[in-house]
């Protein structure tokens, strides 16, 4: 008893300690808003002016009249930095088309996959004749397509395209980080065959076989360096968030991979310790980064005004840098590992409030006012629900971590719940909405059947919730039947069957719209529907 | 530069705080533990047996990791006693698990250490456990119309095999099978550090006489 709370006070002052070191590196106060720094992402002149390429030409008018607020109108952006922001957009076209494709493949397959996974646990006798059809094989290969295929891949898109428009310079090495987006791309195929022939390594998140990590490792060196070296070659004075978050991004998951991967090091106890920081830290220092980062961009962006506050950004990026990084050990409460390394992340779980209020507040205020701006924009609907999710899932979160809560929902499908809140209502709609922000600008061409995004939302949005809600209950219920000694095991079993179901539907949704969205994707890239007129690439109603 | 610098400092220095408290702390913790007397390592079947165990997902729907009785009644349910570090000294890779769709394995050679039984429930779990959704696993087995002196018939409830067939484990089965009756962590174990750390001679007076492992 002594020692949990020594460790726990121990845990505590560390991160205070760590917190205020940070404060102190930044030096500016931070209760300033820092209005300069938040509108680096504008152009002279452009704040006022929407900005959603997702939308066709007549409704950016209706959005723009929609968005007005008094003050505007009087200034026109600057041509010549436009013209910066148009070459630095045509330097990334390339390999960014190329991880956004790879990225829409990989979503199509692991959906359906994950959807095969959820159907054999209330269909057991469904596709059993083959071991490559088995639960254990179907399950894990839609988990390394969707983490690795579609999350990684699209953020490495994003970072590429977002980084030289942020840094107002043409992306530097592109062959290289296209040599990188093949060796990654690579290392996920090998890795899926190789888990389908019941090649593995074994442990969540880490069953790509290292032999075959290699490639992945090497490819994102790959495409880190040119990263760092466009970002040293920079033109614009200060960093912008969506740089920090998306540089430290790109360092952590490489030092990740490559930490969890080595071979022979890790054994027993001190290996599971190792799986499940690894496992959580590839959510909360590579998904979760680059996606917020993702808003801090495209939501201010899109509506055309800087964020509220940008140093509480800031200290959002150092409080989640520092805390996210130790919260894994809450995976292994009530396990065979050391009672303090527990306690410590169940700490720092709780302290993971800081960096997403810090978010949160943002968002709020910058919206506030302007919700009814969801109506007009798609990208800022999808960004929007996903910050809103991002909010919810971290928060509860933080409170599944805690011993009591997690005498229920440990190893339970409650935590498979929260984990798809997590890497589909936060991420994946964050993605989906970056990219339709995204391919215009990249393809030069319109979405051709605006109406589909719309239906790819709803599909998506209802589908999640259907998951989330019906899951949550009957994992809960499971964990319920679980601590109860009374009745049988077979009771938890039988509680779950009818919430499996409503997950099978909820997943059919999710395909459903990833069906759209693929083909939209397709219909886009083969050159359907309208084109644009020339690079017109900014909506600026002078230019119409 | 002082932005970049700072960035990826930064960045590297709470990735270092967390590698440490989380990777090399625990390495440095156990990596002196000893095997408790009563575990042996495992046999290359038994390891043939794992191999199978981990290609076949077997640990995203069993744990192998029993918890106290003051968080969970795991031993009620006879999954056996709390696990402590030395219990997992041969496992490379580890197989914790984070799921219980089904019960936990770490004792299930004590509890059903039938190889008729085991075989049978690989082949269909739903002949044993009515309402169970574990999976089938035929293909580790063959249907024959007649067995070989040699081979192995899987003994199945009437109805469960086609008829006029027989079922024959596949070498892959019964390594399968041979790792599950290993599973049997039922030996003693030093009491919990507390108790041990009171006081450096007691530690050593009070260490319970490790008793011959299990009943076989």
């Amino acid at each position: 008893m002594e020692s949990a709370i020594l460790s726990l006070l121990g845990a505590f002052l560390l991160s205070i300690m760590g917190l205020f070191v940070f404060i102190w590196s930044l030096r500016k106060g931070l209760l300033v808003e820092n209005p300069k720094a938040a509108s680096a992402i504008f152009v002279a002149g452009e704040i006022g002016h929407t900005d959603d390429p997702a939308l066709g030409r007549g409704d950016q008018q209706r959005f723009q009249t929609a968005a007005a607020e008094s003050g505007d109108g009087a200034h026109t952006p600057d041509q010549h930095e436009v013209e910066d922001r148009i070459s630095a957009d045509r330097s990334s076209a390339f390999p960014v088309f190329m991880f956004i494709a790879f990225a829409c493949m990989w979503l199509l397959f692991g959906g359906i996959a994950g959807l095969t996974a959820s159907l054999k646990l209330h269909m057991p006798d469904w596709l059993v004749s083959d071991a490559w059809m088995t639960f254990g094989r179907i399950r894990t290969v839609h988990l390394t397509a969707v983490l690795y295929g579609w999350i990684t891949n699209a953020e490495l898109g994003l970072i590429i395209w977002l980084m030289p428009r942020l840094l107002r310079t043409p992306l530097m090495g592109n062959l290289w980080i296209m040599l990188g987006g093949a060796l990654v791309n690579i290392a996920i195929a090998s890795g899926i065959g190789a888990i389908g022939a019941g090649w593995s390594d074994g442990m969540e998140y880490l069953e790509m076989p290292w032999q075959i990590g290699i490639f992945f490792a090497a490819g994102m060196v790959c495409i880190v360096v040119p990263v760092l070296y466009t970002l040293v070659n920079r033109k614009v004075d200060s960093l912008y968030v969506t740089t920090w978050y998306h540089t430290a991004g790109l360092l952590w998951i490489t030092m990740l991979f490559i930490v969890g991967k080595l071979p022979g090091v890790h054994f027993g106890v001190q290996q599971a310790a190792m799986n499940w920081w690894y496992g959580h830290n590839v959510l909360g220092l590579w998904f979760t980064p680059v996606a917020v980062g993702a808003i801090y961009y495209f939501l201010p962006k899109v509506i055309a005004r800087p964020i509220r506050s940008y140093n509480l950004s800031i200290l959002g990026f150092w409080t989640l840098a520092f805390f996210y990084a130790q919260v894994g050990g809450h995976h292994l409460v009530g396990g065979p590992v050391p009672g303090w390394l527990v306690t410590l992340s169940i700490v720092q779980s709780m302290m993971m409030i800081v960096p997403v209020l810090a978010f949160s507040i943002n968002m709020a205020l910058t919206m506030r006012g302007r919700m009814r701006l969801a109506l007009y924009s798609p990208t800022l609907r999808f960004m929007m629900f996903g910050g809103a999710m991002y909010f919810l899932s971290s928060l509860q979160g933080s409170f599944e971590a805690l011993r009591s809560v997690q005498r229920v929902a440990h190893f339970t499908h409650f935590t498979v719940a929260h984990a798809h809140l997590g890497a589909y209502g936060f991420v994946t709609m964050v993605l989906f909405g970056a990219i339709y922000f995204m391919m215009p600008r990249i393809l030069n061409w319109e979405w051709p059947y605006p109406r589909l995004i719309a239906w790819h939302f709803w599909l998506a949005a209802i589908g999640i919730t259907i998951y989330f809600v019906g899951l949550s209950y009957g994992g809960w219920l499971q964990g319920l039947a679980m601590l109860d000694e009374t009745r049988p095991f077979m009771d938890s079993v039988a509680v779950t069957i009818p919430w499996l179901q409503w997950r099978s539907l909820a997943g059919a949704l999710m395909v459903a719209s990833h069906l759209i969205f693929v083909g939209h994707f397709l219909a886009m890239a083969l050159r359907f529907g309208p084109n644009r007129a020339g690079a017109a690439l900014f909506a600026h109603p002078s230019r119409n | 530069m002082e932005n970049e610098v700072k960035l990826t400092a930064g960045a590297m220095v709470t990735f270092g705080i967390a590698v440490a408290a989380l990777v090399v702390l625990p390495y440095i913790q156990v990596r002196d533990v000893k095997p408790p007397e009563g575990l042996k390592p495992y046999t290359s079947a038994e390891l043939r047996g794992r191999a199978s165990y981990i290609s076949n997902g077997c640990v995203y729907c069993h744990t192998q990791q029993p918890r106290s009785e003051s968080f969970a009644p795991d031993a009620k349910r006879g999954w056996g006693r709390a696990s402590v570090p030395g219990d997992y000294v041969y496992d490379r890779p580890h197989l914790l698990g984070s799921m219980r769709t089904g019960p936990d394995l770490m004792n299930i050679g004590v509890r059903q250490p039938s190889k008729d039984w085991q075989l049978g429930h690989l082949y269909q779990p739903r002949a044993y456990v009515p309402g169970s959704i574990m999976p089938p696993f035929p293909y580790l087995f063959e249907l024959k119309d007649q067995a070989d002196p040699d081979e192995q018939v899987v003994t199945l409830p009437p109805g469960t095999a086609p008829s006029g067939k027989v079922v024959v484990a596949t070498p892959e089965a019964l390594d399968l099978v041979k790792y599950l009756q290993a599973l049997r962590r039922n030996y003693p174990i030093l009491p919990p550090e507390p108790q041990a750390a009171d006081g450096a001679k007691t530690s050593s007076s009070t260490r319970p006489t490790p008793k011959p492992a299990g009943a076989s």
